[in-house]
């Protein structure tokens, strides 16, 4: 079994104490607590790297990482509208969860490069905040049109004040303005601690996804299949972004990490207020159900294979 | 001990409204109120309150009749459609009245 991350274990450890029906369970407050940490890390680590870079050369970058937010959901809807036979608001918010990003899928990612000492590019976090939020905007558009009734007020607090923006961002902020050596003193709790946090959440996780095979067997093939060939697709798109940019192997992995993720916590909060008629079981059990075991588990080795691929053209 | 007759208005639902249904009970009237964490299992599946999206909260308000009435009014007329949620009503003594 050498070989295999601890963290991957963590995680089937808890799929089949989910699955056996296992009294085991995390407290909802420690569940919180081990999210906080690592939100904070993921910022604390890039916003640091954010420092060395100038703004500036990263724009072009910036702005493409957006577009392909906005763009995942539109070529999701029609797929899930046709042939999933969804209904619009169930195939916006499902598009939505597929534009967005997984900060758990991330971090796996980044402890699987780290554990093989693949260097990426650590200013990565930023844009992982940016995915977060255009597949937002554009699922409520799908379901409702742009003349639409949504309180865009409200979802904007929802987005942005959302808890795991707000750490992240925060972390990103902290981070850059204090710089790397300035952070070593709380380096231990967040760096130190990382993948041990990590772990945790992981064996959480697999516990929550468990849950979502009940509704798996009810909702069918086409949620199975979406969740995994979608992911593949978006992990193809983000791969050729990044190798567009000439990143690394590992940053060109990263990228289509968050291209194949799908949203687990900030999307589904935002869609429950904005989209309340689609129905979240669907998209959870696809994101949570499908995806994010599909990509611990096969997709991150398989996307940086991908990258391999990619970096050898270009080199 | 003279106690003053109120209604006590229970609402579960989901962790998702927690901010956005204190807004509605304060406009409608309600002085106060007490949410608490809380988890089960109803016609929209088991809620464990193991994470985020899973979550249910319990929302308690001590009113008068007219003020529970139009919670529920509200409520019903917006939220039961496309959320899982359950009301109801008691009976209960205060002792401040002014406080509800």
């Amino acid at each position: 079994m050498s070989g295999i991350d601890p963290i991957v274990l963590f995680f089937l450890l808890g799929l089949v104490a989910g699955l056996g029906r296992s009294d085991l369970r995390l407290p909802g407050s420690i569940y919180e607590f081990l999210s906080v940490i690592l939100l904070l890390a993921i910022g604390l680590k890039g916003g640091a790297e954010l420092a060395r870079q100038s703004l500036g050369a990263l724009l072009p970058q910036i702005f493409a990482v957006i577009l392909m937010g906005a763009l995942l959901p539109l070529v999701a809807y029609p797929l899930l509208r046709s042939l999933g036979r969804l209904k619009r608001a169930d195939a916006a918010s499902i598009a939505a969860h597929y534009g967005s990003v997984s900060v758990g899928t991330y971090a796996v990612a980044v402890a699987w490069l780290v554990a093989r000492e693949i260097p990426y590019e650590e200013y990565m976090p930023l844009m992982l905040v940016l995915l977060e939020m255009p597949a937002i905007v554009v699922g409520i558009m799908l379901a409702r049109g742009v003349s639409s009734q949504t309180d865009w007020k409200e979802l904007a607090h929802e987005v942005f004040l959302g808890k795991s923006i707000v750490l992240l961002v925060g972390g990103l902020l902290i981070g850059w303005a204090a710089g790397p050596e300035a952070l070593k003193p709380v380096g231990g709790l967040f760096f130190g601690l990382f993948h041990g946090v990590l772990a945790l959440f992981l064996l959480e996780m697999g516990l929550v996804a468990a849950g979502q095979v009940g509704s798996l067997r009810r909702h069918g093939l086409f949620l199975a299949a979406f969740g995994i060939l979608f992911p593949l697709f978006g992990a193809t798109v983000g791969a050729s972004l990044g190798w567009l940019f000439e990143l690394s192997t590992g940053g060109i992995t990263l990228l289509a990490v968050l291209a194949a993720s799908a949203s687990y916590i900030a999307v589904p909060a935002a869609m429950r207020l904005a989209l309340p008629e689609a129905n979240p079981t669907l998209s959870l059990t696809a994101s949570l159900g499908v995806t994010f075991p599909f990509n611990i588990l096969v997709g991150i080795p398989l996307y940086h294979r991908l990258a391999e691929t990619l970096s050898q053209l270009g080199g | 001990m003279q106690a003053d007759a109120r209604k006590l208005v229970t609402i579960v639902t989901e962790a998702a409204l927690e901010r956005r249904l204190v807004d509605d009970l304060k406009r409608l009237g309600a002085h106060g109120y007490t949410i608490s964490d809380a988890r089960g299992e109803g016609s929209r599946g088991a809620r464990s309150a193991g994470w985020d999206a899973s979550s249910n909260i319990r929302v308690e308000i001590v009113c008068d009749a007219t003020i529970a009435a139009k919670i529920s009014g509200h409520l019903r007329k917006h939220y039961y459609d496309h959320y899982a949620m359950i009301l109801f009503f008691s009976d209960v003594g205060v002792l401040r009245p002014e406080k509800f």
